[in-house]
C-alpha cells in the first residue's frame, strides 16, 4: 500500500475561541481526487492551510508527504491555488508564471518549457504575453490554475477552483485533474458545487468542524440511501 | 536567487505603476518648491504705524526705517479707527514725557516683532541725536568756560604784577600762557558701520533654510513610508501574500526583496530630493553633498522598514493612511524644527525614540556645520539599529500569515 500524500489525525483548529474544526481525519492517496464540501464557513479554507502550514493546528497531526507540517521545503512539492485569483495584474501572465516558477524554485533551464506546457493545458497560450488586468475571471483561474500545476508538484491542492467559471471551463479543468491523476499524482479540491463532488474519488463532508461522512461517491449515496451528494450533503445536515 | 526574483518583480510593477512613481518623485519636489515660495514671502513683510503726538524727529527716523510706513494722526480714536479697518498694523502714542503706549493689532508675530524693532530702533537713533546735540552744547559751553578762565588768569597776571611779586609769578605765568583745557573736536558718526558676517548662510538666511534639511529628510521618509506600506499591504489584501508564503521562499527573501526594490526606488527619491533642494532652492551646505545622501538614503530605507512593518497592522489602504497623523506628524515636531531643549523632559524622551529625529540632527550637523559622517556615527549607528531591529520585526511578522 502506498504512503498517503496528506494523512490528518483528530485535527483541531481554533481561532480564539472559535473552534473552527473539532476533529477531521482526511487522507489523500497518490492517483486520488478526493473532494472536501461544506457549506461556506465550515472551515475547507482552513483544512487547506492548516496543510500548507499556514496555521498550526492546536491538536492532532497533519502530515503531508510524510512530514509534520508546517515545513516550508516541502511547498516546493506541493501545487496551491487560492480560492480567489491571487495574482500581479499589472504583470503579464508570463511574468507572473515565471515569478512563481522562481518562488517554487522550477530549474531555470526548465522553465520556459514548463511555462509554454502549463500555459497549453489552460488554454492561455495566445495570452501569456497579455497583462493580467486585461484578463476576464476566466482567464484568471486559468493562469491561477497554470501556476499551481508549474513545477509537475506531487500533490495539488485546490481551493474552490471553480467558482464563477463557465462549464466549458469547469470542464476542462477536470480533464486536467483527470491527467494529474492518472499521473499517479494526487489532488485535494475543495467545492460547494455538489455536483462537482460526483467527479471525485472519495468526497469527505465537513459540518461542524468534523468530517461527517468519507468515502467514495457511490458508496455515501448508497450509505444514505439518496441519488446524489446533494441529497447526502442535505441529509448530514439533517443528522447533525 | 528568490530575493532577486522578488526585488525584480516588485520593480516592475512599480515601474508600471506611473501614478506612484510620479508621486514618489514630482510631489516631494512640487512642496518643497512651494514651501520655498513661502518662506522666503516672510521675508518681504511691511508694516504701517499710526502715531499720535509722537515728536516729528522720531517719527521721520521711524518712516525713514525699510518696510515701515507712518501715518500721523490727529488723536487716539482717530487710530484706533485705522487699526480696527487694518489700515494700520500698530499705533504708537506718547503719553507723557518718555512714555509711550503701542497698540498692536498682534494678528501676525511677524508684523508685531517688525513693530517693536522698529520703533525702539527709532528711540535710540533719535536719543543719539539728541545727544549728539547736547555734546555739542557741551563743547561750546567748554569753549565759553576756557575764555572765562583765560579771562581769569589774564586778570590774575595783571593783579600779580601790579602786586610786585614778578619771580614767582613768572613761572605761574610760564604754565598759565596757554591754557591746559583743550577743547575736544565733537564728531559722532551720523551712521554707526556694522559689518556682519556669517558663519551659516548669507543676510538671506532665514527660517526656510534652518527647517530644509528636517525637512527634506522628513519628505524622504514620509512618501517611502506610504509607498512601501502600501505595497505590502496590496501584496496581503489581494491575496498574492499568501500564495507566495505557500512556496518555499523565506520569510527573509521576501522582505530582502522588498528592501531591495524599494531601496533603489528610495535611493532614486534621495538623490532628487537632495539635489532639488540644494541646487533648486539653492540651500548652501557646510559638509559634503555625498554625506547628505547617505544619510537621507539611510533614512529611507529606515521609513521603507518602518512602513512595511505598520503595513502588517492595516486591513486597508484607508487605514495605512491613518498611521500618517500617529506616526508621521509627531516625526516633524520632534525632528529639530521645534528646538527640543524648550520642550519638557517627558516630551524629549518621546523624540529619542523617532528615527527623523537623528536623521534630523545629522542633516544640520552636515548641512550648517560642515561635519563630515566620521563624527556622526552616533546618528548613523542609531539610524542603523532602527533598520536592523525593524527588519527582523518585519521577518518575524511575517509569520502571521505562515507559521514557518
Ligand atoms: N485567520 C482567521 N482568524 C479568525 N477566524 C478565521 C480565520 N480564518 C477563518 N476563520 C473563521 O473560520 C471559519 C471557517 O472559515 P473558512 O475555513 O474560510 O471556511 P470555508 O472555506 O469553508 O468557507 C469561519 O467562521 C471564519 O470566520
Ligand atoms: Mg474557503
Amino acid at each position: 500500500m502506498p504512503e498517503p500524500l496528506i494523512d490528518m489525525q483528530h485535527l483541531v483548529k481554533k481561532f480564539g475561541d472559535q473552534t473552527v474544526l473539532q476533529d477531521v481525519n482526511l487522507a489523500v492517496m497518490p492517483g486520488e481526487i478526493v473532494g472536501l464540501i461544506g457549506p461556506s464557513g465550515a472551515g475547507k479554507s482552513t483544512v487547506i492551510k492548516t496543510t500548507l502550514g499556514m496555521e498550526v493546528a492546536d491538536g492532532g497531526t497533519a502530515h503531508v508527504l510524510q512530514t509534520q507540517m508546517p515545513n516550508r521545503q516541502l511547498l516546493g512539492r506541493i501545487g496551491y491555488m487560492a480560492q480567489d485569483d491571487a495574482l500581479y495584474d499589472t504583470l503579464t501572465g508570463r511574468e507572473n508564471l515565471t515569478f512563481f516558477g522562481n518562488m517554487k524554485g522550477v530549474a531555470k533551464a526548465d522553465l520556459t518549457a514548463k511555462i509554454a506546457h502549463v500555459a497549453a493545458v489552460v488554454d492561455l497560450t495566445g495570452d501569456l504575453d497579455k497583462r493580467v488586468s486585461g484578463y476576464s475571471g476566466g482567464m484568471m483561474r486559468r493562469l491561477s490554475l497554470a501556476i499551481a500545476l508549474l513545477g509537475d508538484p506531487e500533490l495539488l491542492i485546490l481551493d474552490e477552483p471553480t467558482v464563477g467559471i463557465d462549464p466549458a471551463l469547469r470542464r476542462k479543468i477536470w480533464a486536467e485533474l483527470a491527467n494529474v491523476r492518472a499521473d499517479g499524482r494526487g489532488v485535494l479540491i475543495t467545492t460547494h458545487v455538489m455536483d462537482e463532488a460526483e467527479l471525485t474519488d472519495k468526497v469527505a463532508l465537513l459540518l461542524g468542524g468534523k468530517i461527517m461522512a468519507f468515502d467514495q461517491p457511490a458508496a455515501l449515496k448508497k450509505q444514505y440511501a439518496v441519488d446524489t451528494i446533494e441529497e447526502v450533503f442535505l441529509k448530514a445536515e439533517g443528522v447533525d | 536567487m528568490r530575493t532577486l526574483a522578488i526585488a525584480k518583480r516588485v520593480t516592475t510593477e512599480l515601474l508600471r505603476d506611473k501614478r506612484t512613481l510620479a508621486l514618489m518623485f514630482v510631489a516631494p519636489i512640487l512642496i518643497l518648491f512651494l514651501m520655498k515660495l513661502i518662506f522666503s514671502a516672510n521675508s518681504t513683510t511691511s508694516v504701517n504705524i499710526a502715531t499720535v503726538d509722537l515728536p516729528s524727529a522720531v517719527r521721520t527716523e521711524l518712516n525713514g526705517i525699510k518696510h515701515v510706513d507712518v501715518v500721523a494722526k490727529k488723536d487716539n480714536s482717530a487710530a484706533k479707527k485705522a487699526l480696527k479697518n487694518q489700515d494700520v498694523d500698530a499705533i504708537i502714542r506718547k503719553t507723557s514725557t518718555n512714555q509711550y503706549t503701542v497698540t498692536y493689532a498682534n494678528t501676525d508675530a511677524t508684523k508685531t516683532t517688525m513693530v517693536k524693532q522698529a520703533f525702539k530702533g527709532a528711540l535710540s537713533a533719535n536719543g543719539i541725536k539728541q545727544m549728539r546735540s547736547t555734546i555739542k552744547r557741551l563743547g561750546g559751553t567748554v569753549v565759553k568756560l576756557t575764555a572765562t578762565v583765560q579771562q581769569m588768569q589774564a586778570a590774575q597776571k595783571v593783579a600779580a604784577a601790579k602786586a610786585g611779586m614778578a619771580a614767582s609769578a613768572n613761572a605761574t605765568t610760564g604754565s598759565a600762557k596757554t591754557p591746559a583745557i583743550s577743547v575736544p573736536k565733537v564728531k559722532v558718526t551720523t551712521s554707526t558701520k556694522i559689518k556682519n558676517k556669517y558663519v551659516y548662510g548669507d543676510k538671506d538666511t532665514g527660517f526656510f533654510d534652518k527647517i530644509v534639511p528636517i525637512l527634506m529628510g522628513f519628505f524622504v521618509f514620509f512618501f517611502v513610508f506610504l509607498i512601501s506600506g502600501m505595497a505590502l499591504l496590496k501584496e496581503r489584501t489581494s491575496g498574492t501574500l499568501d500564495r507566495l508564503l505557500a512556496t518555499p521562499v523565506r520569510r527573509s527573501e521576501i522582505v530582502f526583496g522588498y528592501m531591495l526594490s524599494y531601496g533603489g526606488l528610495a535611493l532614486v527619491q534621495t538623490i532628487i530630493i537632495v539635489l532639488t533642494t540644494v541646487y533648486l532652492m539653492g540651500v548652501e551646505i557646510m559638509g559634503s553633498l555625498g554625506a547628505v545622501m547617505v544619510i537621507n538614503f539611510l533614512l529611507a530605507v529606515v521609513a521603507l522598514a518602518f512602513g512595511i512593518l505598520m503595513s502588517t497592522f492595516a486591513r486597508s489602504e484607508f487605514q495605512m493612511m491613518q498611521f500618517i497623523p500617529v506616526i508621521i506628524v509627531p516625526q516633524i515636531f520632534f525632528s529639530g524644527i521645534i528646538p527640543l531643549e524648550s520642550l519638557a523632559g517627558w516630551v524629549q524622551g518621546i523624540a529619542y525614540i523617532l528615527p527623523l529625529k537623528y536623521a534630523g540632527d545629522a542633516m544640520t550637523q552636515i548641512i550648517m556645520y560642515g561635519k563630515g559622517l566620521l563624527g556622526l556615527s552616533f546618528d548613523i549607528g542609531i539610524l542603523l539599529l532602527f533598520l536592523v531591529v525593524l527588519t527582523f520585526l518585519n521577518i518575524r511578522g511575517l509569520r502571521r500569515y505562515r507559521k514557518v
